[in-house]
């Protein structure tokens, strides 16, 4: 692989590491590991632990895909690999 | 107009919309059969996917037993969206830039060995059979319902019904049926929510329904529920895991890795114009799957209020004791939608202490305190046993919704099992007659040939699929989730070291796949019985049930997929490095430019 091969790669490994950190830390951190802390919270008539197991998860990782193909397809461009 | 009427015209109507929409596009469209999505808008696709994903387990099955599970049901939830994101970071665009229609076929060539892709036809076909048990499940609960017979026959006539389906052909492949099976599903599944959530809380909009105080109390709806649930024995709604907060985690990340690896949902991520798309159109997938799936949390909480309310009215809407004498409805009296699902044989009453009347209640409490309460009333155990997989499609007649609604839900499970069961077909048959028979055993067969080894595979699967069916290894959802476990152990592994270690070579990938397989099967067989069937379980001789830091079998993939990675990397290190061409070919996938469209020649 070409030095621009290895920067690019090098960039998507570091974005999908911060995408993955979040994906875990909202399903399995915040819906399951510290459920039980955040529960003590409430949002609106959710505990805070119940809704990200219930709800909240789910929204983030929506948001998590839309943000990691935009994030993508302009590392595609500034590396000049794009279709 | 009388509710089976009602049923029958509902349904009636919507497979005729299949059909005539299958008719309609086939004359322009065969190509599209292929490369789905070409011509078609990345919403109308996203839908479609959504359909296709959305299975009798999601619609049907997920929201009953999260009714029974309260907070851990979340794993449900959580598992079957997070996949979504690891499919669209980890391996849609990758596969779409490799080009090939199958997950054996990617093996098989990134891997540079036959024995591989044979291997990788063996874990797609035994995750695949064992999702299809659990639609069967799925259909004969649809069916049993809609025309008032047992369960079993049920499940016989479904047999019938999906076969007939998946043969028509194109029916499933075609985008537009499915988009208008996805309408279908989700009008079914959301109309009853918001009906059910403005009685309950005055608020429309079930997601927040979920938050806000029952009617004409300033308690919110889930501190009534846990407080009614824990009345009756039950473990607290909103903070129960499921088993352990350990097995919860490794379920639900069984459920995601399964996602990821089940080669009907990757195969469709296969076919999009471009590299872009593929990561896109997994994000749309999944805001039209979210649309159900924040809506089964509240059905799931809303019909647990709802049948307690059945059952003993005065605890639920004013603060009667529950234990009083003649707080539970007399048997005589209960309302009509018992008596239908007790024809299915679904829905059972038996009554223990011969009063007439119907306790509902957690006979199997541990709390010492309730069991005196129960024991002081004169209760000798549940007398009401309510099949999980009846809830959702119970729960607008247990609301005492109108019939059209009740037609509607039985419509929407029956889309919800019949286009996933029919995809699910395809890729059996896709996998035995191409990547098998014309990959492997006689790469001369004629095409018509080709053909007839696909239909063969699918009837043999449909009869495999619903005799264990009729005794399934558990509730529908479960019975997938055992699937996901199978796929997330043995494939998904296989996929991301293909994309993700450019130095893994055929050896490790394959003695990889076998181990993670072979440790989940043995895991699983060992409770549910040896391919299922009943009486063959020797979980004596694995250490008890749960006997692995007490994880159930469901959650087991999760640690197949561990012993995957371990074993490939191990072998790996030991046997030589892959080609040179391989690892540019590794290289060449990583980067979007260049990428052609799809051929499914080998």
């Amino acid at each position: 692989m070409d030095d621009t091969g290895k920067a690019y790669w090098s960039a998507v490994l570091g974005l999908l590491t911060k995408v993955l950190v979040i994906w875990f830390a909202v399903s399995f951190g915040a819906g399951i590991l510290f459920a039980d802390a955040l529960n003590s919270i409430k949002l609106g008539g959710y505990p805070l632990g119940f809704w990200f197991a219930h709800q909240g998860s789910i929204y983030i990782f929506i948001g998590l895909i839309f943000y990691y193909a935009k994030a993508m397809n302009k590392l595609d461009r500034k590396f000049d690999v794009h279709e | 107009m009388d509710l089976q009427t009602m049923t029958y015209l509902v349904v009636g109507a919507s497979f005729s919309l299949y059909i005539g929409i299958a008719i309609w596009a086939r004359a322009g469209s065969t190509s599209e059969f292929y490369a789905a999505g070409g011509s078609v808008h990345p919403v109308v696709n996203g839908m479609a996917t959504a359909a296709d994903w959305m299975s009798a387990a999601s619609f049907i099955s997920m929201a009953g037993l999260i009714s029974n599970m309260g907070y851990g049901g979340g794993l449900f939830l959580m598992g079957w969206t997070g996949g979504y994101v690891l499919l669209a970071c980890l391996l849609a665009p990758y596969l779409r830039k490799f080009g090939k229609f199958t997950v054996p076929q990617f093996i098989g060539d990134r891997f540079y060995s036959k024995s591989a892709s044979t291997v990788a036809v063996i874990c797609l076909l035994t995750a695949s059979i064992t999702y299809i048990i659990g639609q069967m499940t799925g259909v004969g609960v649809a069916f049993s319902r809609f025309l008032g017979v047992s369960s079993s026959t049920g499940i016989y006539i479904g047999m019938g019904i999906v076969f007939a389906y998946a043969v028509f052909g194109g029916m499933k492949g075609i985008t537009y049926t499915q988009f208008a099976q996805y309408i279908v599903l989700i009008l079914a599944y959301t109309v009853p929510a918001i009906f059910i959530s403005l009685q309950l809380t005055g608020n429309p909009i079930p997601q927040l329904g979920l938050g806000s105080n029952m009617v004409g109390t300033d308690l919110t709806l889930l501190q009534k529920l846990d407080q009614v649930v824990v009345d009756l024995g039950f473990g607290q709604y909103t903070t129960t895991t499921a088993g352990s907060t350990l097995n919860m985690f490794v379920y639900t990340m069984s459920l995601m890795i399964g996602t990821a690896g089940l080669p009907h949902v990757i195969m469709r991520f296969f076919t999009v114009p471009k590299v872009e798309d593929a990561r896109y159109s997994a994000g749309w997938a999944l805001v039209f799957i979210a649309i159900l799936y924040t809506t089964a949390p509240a059905v799931a909480a809303m019909a647990k209020m709802n049948l307690i309310r059945t059952v003993t009215p005065g605890v639920v809407m004013q603060n009667t004791d529950p234990y009083a004498a003649d707080s539970q409805i007399k048997f005589d009296e209960r309302p009509d939608w018992m008596k239908r699902w007790e024809k299915t044989g679904l829905l059972k009453f038996e009554d223990k202490n011969g009063d007439g009347r119907i306790q509902y209640y957690n006979d199997k409490s541990k709390n010492d305190a309730f069991k005196a309460k129960a024991e002081g009333a004169g209760w000798k155990g549940n007398e009401l046993t309510v099949n999980a997989d009846i809830i959702v499609l119970a729960n607008p007649e247990i609301a005492l919704l109108p019939n059209w609604v009740i037609a509607l839900v039985a419509a929407g499970g029956l889309a919800a099992a019949l286009s996933t069961a029919a995809g699910l077909l395809m890729a059996i048959s896709a996998a035995v007659s191409h990547d098998l028979v014309k990959g492997i055993f006689k790469p001369d067969i004629s095409e018509s040939g080709e053909l007839m080894a696909g239909k063969i595979s699918m009837a043999v699967a449909i009869v495999i699929a619903g005799y264990l069916g009729l005794n399934p290894p558990g509730f529908a959802a479960g019975t997938v989730a055992l699937a996901f476990g199978i796929a997330g152990s043995s494939l998904f592994p296989a996929i991301m070291m293909g994309i993700f270690s450019k130095k893994m070579n055929k050896e490790g990938a394959i003695a990889g796949m076998l181990a993670g397989l072979t440790v989940t099967l043995i895991y699983v067989f060992a409770h549910k019985g040896i391919f299922f069937i009943k009486g063959t379980d020797f979980v004596g001789a694995i250490g008890g049930p749960n006997s692995f830091f007490g994880i159930t079998p469901e959650a087991f993939g999760a640690i197949g997929a561990v012993v995957n990675f371990i074993v490939a990397f191990v072998v790996d290190k030991m046997t030589k490095e892959p080609p040179e061409h391989i690892q540019a070919l590794v290289e060449s996938v990583r980067i979007p430019r260049g990428s052609k469209a799809v051929d499914g020649a080998h």
